[in-house]
C-alpha cells in the first residue's frame, strides 16, 4: 500500500505588518499574508500561479533587521517579523523602481501603474529623453500574437509559462547579456518557425502587454478596445473532455479575448490554442 | 468494389444558421419557425404512427450541455416511447464505458487530475495527450518533472512519446497480445497483488489460463515491441506505488474496443492499481461533454446516471416522474440505428449538433443510409453536410458560450457553463426547441431552465443529488458520484474493493479473459500499408469549428510516412499520392515523418471537405459498444502520373 504524503497540519505564524499584528499559516510569504488583511501591494514579475522570480524589484518591503529591502512575493514570513510595507524606505524603493522602469519600458497597457506611480510620486520624465530605450518595432509574424518588446520589463513570466512550470514547450528564453538582454526565439526565428504552439500561456501571464493577442493588439489599434463595456464570463472549453474553464471577454456580444481562471483545479490558467483562439466560429454569423 | 473519388477543393468557414429550413420538391428552403417545428413534429407523428415508435432515433450531442443530454432522452424516451438514443460517444469512447462500467459497475475514469500528478507511474497508451488533450498533458508533465516515470504505447513515436522514458512501439491492432504479455510476466514474476486479488476480484485462474500463451518472445514477435521493454513495463507497473494507466482512441477505435479496454483493466486488477489515491484508470474523453451525455442517459441501455433501463424498479420511478411508459428495454445504439436505416426499421431521426456524415466510418454508406429516411430533423449551429441531407433544419445556439448549463469532464468534473454570448437573430436554445417540438407532439412540456432542468435531474440520479448550481459555483465543479448535499467524496472511485467488509465490498471486480483479434482489414498485397488515424493539436474532428480560427500550426491534410516509405514509393514531401482502400479512394499529398516506420501511415480526420479520410477507412465495428475501426484500415499508395504539357 501507499503512503500519501498529505503533508502536516500547518502551524500560524505570527508577525507585525504595519504596526498590527498578522497570523498567517507558516510557508506563507509577505505579499500573502498583505493580501489576507486587504493591503495592496504593487507587484509585476509576481506570478499567482508561477515560481516567484524576483526579477522586477517593485514589492520590496521593509523588514526589521535586514540590512536590505525584501521582495515580498518570495520572502517567507517567520515568527515576530515586523514589516513595513509603507515606510519612507519602501516608498523611495518604490518610486525609484517604477521611474527606472517607466523611463526605459512603455508601460502605457500595464494595469494599474499610474496609480502605482502618483501614490509614491514617481516621475519617469525626471531622467530626461536620453534615458528612453530605442522604441523596438512591433512584431507580427503570425495572425495570433504580437509582440511588443518596448513593453517588456524581462520580468521572466513568460519563460517560465513557456518553460518547465507549465507549457514545457520551450520556445522562448532570454538572449543576450546585460543592456543587450532580451526575450527571444530561438536564433531570432519568427513565431511560426519556432518551437511556439500558440498556447498564449505567456500572453496570459504578462503583465505589461509587451505580449498580446492579434485580435486584442488590432482593436487597440483601431481605437474600438473599450473594457470597460467588456463582460468577462467562465465557461467550458468544446475541444476535447479535459473541461477547460475559459473566461471569455465580451465587448458588443463579440468574443474579444479569452482567457482562463488561475485558480481553476483543471487549467491553473493554461490553454492550448483550441481553447485560446478556436471560438471565431460562433461569431460567423 | 464501390470506389468514390475525393478531389481536394478550398473551402470557406461556415457561416451560423439563423433561419430554419424545410425541404419541398427536394430542395431546402427557407421557413418561419412555426412552419418548421409544425414540419419537424408532424413527420415525427406521421413515422411513430405508422411503423410505431421503434422507428424513431434520437442523435444527441456530446458536445451539448447535460441539461440538453438529459432533455434529449427524456423526449426520446417519454414523449417518443422508445430507448433509441445514442451520441458521437459512439465513435469514440463507448467501448471505454462499456468496459469500465462491466467491470467495475459505473463507466467513469476513476482519478483526479491531481492524482496524475501525485502518481509516480503514468501508462499512456494509445494517446497522443500531448496534442489532443494538452491540458492533462500539463499534469502528467507536473508528475514527469517531479520524478514520475512515464511509458507511452503508441505505433507512432508522436509528441506525447518524445517525453516518454520508454516507448513501446506496437504494430496497430496487437493491444491485447501486449496487455497479456505484461499481466503473464507479472505473474510469472510473482508481482501479483495477491491480497487485493483474493478479496477484490474474481476469474483469476480462468485469466491466468488465457494469457499463458502470451510469453515475451511470443509477445515480441507478435506485438514487435521487444521483450525487454515489455518486461521493464510490467514490473515498473506492478511495483509503483501509484501507477496510472490512460488511454485514448488508439485502444478503443478498433473492431474489439471494449476487449481492448477489459485488457487494460485487468492489469489494474492484478497489481491493485485502482481504487486509490494516485492509482487508476482514466479514459481520456475526446469531447467536452462525452462523458456527461451518456451520465444524463442519452445512451440506449442507461437512464441517468447510468440506471438500467432493463430494471423495472428503475423504470418504474422514471416512470412516475415523468407520467411515461418507458419500456425496460435496451434501444439501438448509433451503429444499431445506422444498420437499422439500412433495413427500412428507422425511418426518421432527429440529429442534434451531429456530424454523422462526416464523422462515420466509412461516410459515403452513411449517407446513403440517411437518405433512406422518411424524415430527418437536425438542429445544429451551422448547415453542416449532415443538416444538407435534412428534411427540417432548425438553427441552434451554441451550447457552450451561448445558454446556461452544465458539461461533465474526463476526471467527472461537472462544471458550469454560462451563457456569455447572446445567439443570433433567429437562433434558439436547444431545449427551448426540444419543448416546441415536445408540447407539438402532445407532451404537456413547460418551459424550463438550465437550473429547473439540472434540478429535475438531480432528483431522479443519486449520482447528481449533491450537485446543486450554487455549490458548483462555490467548489469550482464536482465529481460524481456525489450523493449528498453536505458532503464530498474521494477524488478516486471503486475505494470499496479494499474495503475489509465484504458486505461493504460489494460485487467483485471480474477479470477478463479477451482473445486476441487483429484488425479486419488485412493486409495484402494490394492493401500492403496500415493507415492509422487521429488528430493534431490545433484541430478538431471534422473541422466545422476549428477551421474558424486562422492556425500557424495548420499544414492541411497529409499522408504522413517514414522516410523509407517515400523512398520506396519514389515520391518526396508535399508530392500529391493516390490512396486506396477495399473502399475508396482519396488524393493528399505526402508529408514525411520520421515517428513512422516503414508500412505504417497517419492521417488526420479534419478536413473532410478537402480530403474525406472516412472515405477509406473501415466500418468494421465492435460489436459490444459499436466503434467504428478508425485506427487500423489497409490501404496502397500509387505515386500519381506525371502529368505532359
Amino acid at each position: 500500500m501507499t503512503i500519501v504524503e498529505i503533508g502536516l497540519p500547518k502551524r500560524l505564524v505570527e508577525l507585525t505588518l504595519d504596526g498590527e499584528s498578522v497570523r498567517v499559516p507558516e510557508g506563507a510569504t509577505i505579499l500573502d499574508a498583505c493580501t489576507a488583511v486587504g493591503k495592496s501591494i504593487p507587484t509585476l514579475c509576481y506570478g499567482d500561479t508561477l515560481k516567484p522570480a524576483n526579477a522586477c524589484r517593485v514589492c520590496m518591503v521593509e523588514v526589521e533587521g535586514s540590512r536590505t529591502l525584501v521582495p515580498s512575493c518570495s520572502r517567507k514570513v517567520e515568527p515576530g517579523m515586523v514589516v513595513r510595507t509603507e515606510s519612507e524606505r519602501t516608498r523611495h524603493s518604490r518610486k525609484l523602481v517604477l521611474e527606472l522602469l517607466g523611463s526605459a519600458t512603455d508601460l502605457s497597457t500595464t494595469p494599474h501603474v499610474d496609480e502605482w506611480m502618483s501614490a509614491c510620486g514617481a516621475d519617469p520624465s525626471r531622467f530626461g529623453p536620453d534615458a528612453e530605450t530605442k522604441l523596438q518595432p512591433t512584431t507580427v509574424d503570425n495572425p495570433l500574437y504580437v509582440r511588443d518588446y518596448g513593453k517588456c520589463i524581462m520580468c521572466y513570466k513568460c519563460v517560465d509559462a513557456c518553460g518547465d512550470q507549465w507549457q514545457n514547450s520551450f520556445a522562448i528564453s532570454v538572449a543576450g547579456r546585460g543592456f543587450d538582454a532580451r526575450i527571444s526565439t530561438e536564433f531570432a526565428t519568427p513565431l511560426p518557425e519556432s518551437a511556439c504552439v500558440y498556447c498564449g500561456n505567456c500572453i496570459e501571464v504578462c503583465p505589461t502587454g509587451a505580449l498580446s493577442f492579434k485580435r486584442e493588439h488590432d482593436k487597440r489599434q483601431d481605437g474600438t478596445w473599450d473594457e470597460s463595456k467588456q463582460s468577462q464570463t467562465t465557461t467550458i472549453c468544446t475541444f476535447c473532455g479535459v473541461g477547460c474553464n475559459l473566461t471569455l471577454h465580451v465587448q458588443d456580444n463579440e468574443i474579444v479575448k479569452v482567457t482562463s481562471p488561475h485558480e481553476s483545479t483543471v487549467t491553473h490558467g493554461n490553454l492550448c490554442i483550441k481553447g485560446r483562439f478556436g471560438w471565431q466560429h460562433v461569431q460567423n454569423r | 468494389m464501390s470506389t468514390v473519388m475525393s478531389r481536394r477543393k478550398k473551402t470557406e468557414p461556415y457561416v451560423r444558421l439563423t433561419q430554419p429550413l424545410v425541404r419541398d420538391a427536394g430542395v431546402l428552403r427557407p421557413a418561419t419557425w412555426d412552419e418548421a417545428l409544425d414540419r419537424a413534429a408532424e413527420g415525427f407523428r406521421r413515422n411513430v404512427a405508422q411503423h410505431g415508435p421503434d422507428a424513431f432515433g434520437m442523435f444527441s450531442c456530446a458536445r451539448a450541455t447535460n441539461e440538453m443530454n438529459y432533455m434529449a432522452q427524456k423526449f426520446t424516451r417519454a414523449v417518443i416511447g422508445t430507448n433509441n438514443v445514442d451520441s458521437c460517444n459512439r465513435t469514440c469512447h463507448a467501448p471505454s464505458v462499456a468496459g469500465l462500467a462491466k467491470v467495475f459497475g459505473s463507466g467513469g475514469g476513476t482519478s483526479s487530475y491531481q492524482e496524475i500528478e501525485d502518481a509516480d507511474l503514468i501508462i499512456l497508451w494509445g494517446s497522443n495527450a500531448r496534442e489532443a488533450h494538452p491540458i492533462f498533458f500539463q499534469h502528467v508533465l507536473k508528475a514527469v518533472n517531479k520524478g514520475a516515470k512515464l511509458y507511452v504505447v503508441d505505433p507512432r513515436l508522436t509528441s506525447t512519446g518524445k517525453w516518454a522514458h520508454r516507448w513501446l512501439r506496437l504494430n496497430v491492432g496487437t493491444d491485447i497480445p501486449l496487455a497479456h504479455a505484461i499481466a503473464r510476466e507479472i505473474i510469472a514474476s510473482g508481482l501479483t497483488n495477491t491480497s487485493f486479488v483474493e478479496r477484490a476480484t474474481e476469474g483469476f485462474e480462468e485469466f491466468v489460463k488465457a494469457v499463458e500463451p502470451w510469453t515475451l518472445p511470443v509477445a515480441e514477435l507478435e506485438t514487435g515491441v521487444p521483450a525487454e521493454l515489455i518486461r521493464e513495463l510490467a514490473h515498473a507497473y506492478a511495483k509503483a506505488d501509484r501507477g496510472q494507466l490512460s488511454w485514448t482512441l488508439g485502444i478503443t477505435e478498433h473492431h474489439n474496443g471494449t476487449d481492448n479496454v477489459l485488457s487494460l483493466i485487468n492489469l489494474s486488477l492484478l497489481t491493485g492499481q485502482v481504487g486509490r489515491y494516485g492509482a487508476g484508470l482514466n479514459p481520456l474523453r475526446g469531447q467536452n461533454n462525452v462523458q456527461g451525455g451518456g451520465d444524463m442517459g442519452a445512451i440506449p441501455d442507461r437512464l441517468p446516471g447510468f440506471q438500467d433501463v432493463t430494471d423495472p424498479a428503475v423504470t418504474a420511478k422514471f416512470n412516475a416522474a415523468w407520467g411515461s411508459n418507458i419500456r425496460a428495454q435496451k434501444g439501438w445504439n448509433l451503429t444499431q440505428m445506422l444498420e437499422a436505416m439500412e433495413r427500412g426499421d428507422l425511418t426518421t431521426v432527429y440529429i442534434i449538433g451531429e456530424n454523422p456524415v462526416q464523422s462515420e466510418a466509412d461516410c459515403e454508406h452513411t449517407v446513403k443510409r440517411l437518405s433512406n429516411l422518411d424524415h430527418v430533423v437536425v438542429q445544429d449551429i451551422f448547415l453542416t453536410k449532415t443538416a444538407q441531407l435534412a428534411h427540417v433544419v432548425l438553427p441552434a445556439a451554441a451550447a457552450w458560450c451561448e445558454t446556461d448549463g452544465t458539461f461533465t469532464n474526463s476526471e467527472r468534473r461537472v462544471q458550469r457553463v454560462r451563457k456569455a454570448l447572446t445567439p443570433p437573430e433567429g437562433a434558439r436554445d436547444d431545449i427551448e426547441i426540444m419543448s416546441e417540438i415536445a408540447v407539438r407532439l402532445g407532451a404537456g412540456w413547460e418551459h424550463k431552465t438550465g437550473e429547473d432542468v439540472w434540478d429535475e435531474l438531480r432528483s431522479l440520479s443519486p449520482l447528481h443529488t449533491g450537485m446543486s448550481y450554487r455549490r458548483l459555483e462555490e467548489l469550482g465543479g464536482i465529481q460524481w458520484p456525489c450523493p449528498r448535499e453536505d458532503s464530498l467524496e474521494p477524488s478516486f472511485l471503486h475505494a470499496r474493493l479494499w474495503e475489509n467488509d465484504p458486505v461493504k465490498r460489494g460485487m467483485p471486480a471480474t477479470f477478463s479473459p479477451v482473445p486476441h483479434s487483429p484488425p479486419v482489414d488485412e493486409l495484402t498485397e494490394e492493401f500492403p500499408f496500415r493507415l492509422t488515424t487521429g488528430r493534431r493539436l490545433d484541430s478538431y474532428n471534422t473541422g466545422v469549428q476549428s477551421a474558424g480560427f486562422e492556425s500557424p500550426l495548420r499544414k492541411g491534410e497529409t499522408l504522413d510516412l517514414c522516410p523509407q516509405d517515400a523512398a520506396v514509393l519514389g515520391v518526396v514531401d508535399g508530392e500529391e499520392v493516390k490512396i486506396t482502400s477495399r473502399r475508396g479512394q482519396i488524393q493528399a499529398p505526402v508529408r514525411i515523418d520520421d515517428g513512422l516506420t516503414p508500412g505504417l501511415v497517419f492521417m488526420t480526420f479534419h478536413f473532410p471537405d478537402e480530403i474525406d479520410v472516412n472515405v477509406i477507412t473501415i466500418e468494421a465495428t465492435c460489436p459490444i459498444a459499436g466503434t467504428a475501426e478508425y485506427k487500423a484500415a489497409a490501404i496502397r499508395i500509387d505515386k500519381l502520373p506525371v502529368k505532359v504539357g
